[in-house]
């Protein structure tokens, strides 16, 4: 065996060089490492500016769910208490995010882009019964100059459920 | 413990003992590995360097259940791999914590089949569920986190 203390050194110097370097950890609960623009997390149910739901009820999320995670309940809308335009609501909105897979077909199949699932990894749950988030937990707050539903519409001015959209690109 | 039992209710003894214990209970936390499916790369992505759950008392995955403290479910159960995971469960010294790491353990997920088990909550008592599909190494240390909230809160009577 051949005794070189330059080999030994040399060796030792990987282990001592990574000590000067600094530590790559991200300090996950107080600094949070940015996620993707298209990463997908936890469901949002959106609003229009007036404050409006923008689900209508259609359950086409439902149908494309892959678990079977959705469950959509809808109900008639009238003028004197509307909640989305068009003829129908959401009156029940569930989604079992133990179930979801987070695959994005809900967002795909939305008609109206209600649902979108925003950059919320956090979903840890004690129970199986919290991991139901019911349509009150979805719904975004109403935004700043729109009103709360149900709404008083004068008559005939919300008929069209589905609103005019750019073409997907 | 043993000695919780005997000792009764002392006031402020007996809460700073709960804290004191509770305390070191969440410092040292050791896992288990149980990594089956695809949660498994993210458990071992949350225990290498970029998130360190050696930060969180969780120095070192052992692969033996008489040293650790917590079971970390990862992936889809098999029904076959269901006693396995019983008797392993049976063998980690008291007290101990299971966390169900996605959405296969956590309740079946997209499987709905004969071959998987629909939640391993069927087989051992599950502290904490973490939704993902699989979920990020930030999801299973907010799961963690979630589940020291809860052994924090733990009551002096109610050990085991």
């Amino acid at each position: 065996m051949r005794k070189n203390p330059l080999e030994l050194l040399r060796g030792l110097w990987t282990t001592f060089r990574s000590m000067l370097e600094s530590p790559v950890t991200y300090q996950y609960p107080e600094i949070k490492r940015p996620v993707r623009e298209r990463f997908r997390g936890r469901h949002e149910l959106k609003r229009y500016e007036n404050g409006l739901e923008k689900c209508i009820g259609c359950a086409l999320c439902a149908a494309a769910c892959p678990a079977d995670a959705i469950f959509v309940e809808a109900a008639e809308n009238t003028d004197e208490e509307r909640y989305s335009p068009g003829e129908r609501y959401a009156s029940t909105y569930e989604i079992n995010l133990l179930r979801c897979i987070f695959c994005g077909f809900c967002e795909d199949s939305c008609p109206t882009e209600a649902i979108v699932l925003e950059q919320n990894y956090e979903v840890s749950f004690t129970s199986r019964r919290q991991a139901i988030y019911t349509k009150d937990l979805l719904l975004v707050p109403v935004p700043t100059n729109g009103r709360q539903t149900p709404m008083k519409v004068p008559p005939g001015s919300f008929e069209r459920a589905v609103p005019e959209m750019e073409d997907a690109k | 413990m043993g000695v919780e039992s005997k000792l009764g209710n002392f006031g402020v003894v007996t809460t700073t003992l709960e804290q004191v214990v509770n305390w070191s209970r969440t410092r040292a936390m050791w896992p288990m590995l149980f990594g089956l499916a695809c949660c498994a790369i993210e458990m071992m992505a949350a225990q290498a360097s970029d998130y360190d759950m050696s930060r969180f008392g969780m120095e070192l995955m052992r692969a033996s259940p008489r040293q650790s403290d917590l079971m970390i479910v990862a992936g889809r159960v098999s029904r076959k791999m269901a006693p396995v995971l019983r008797r392993l469960y049976d063998q980690m010294p008291d007290p101990k914590w299971v966390l169900a790491m996605g959405d296969c353990c956590s309740c079946g997920g997209i499987f709905n089949n004969y071959a998987i088990v629909p939640g391993v909550d069927e087989i051992v008592p599950v502290d904490v569920y973490v939704a993902g599909c699989p979920p990020r190494p930030e999801g299973l240390i907010h799961g963690i986190l979630t589940l020291y909230e809860k052994v924090t809160g733990e009551k002096i009577d109610h050990w085991s």
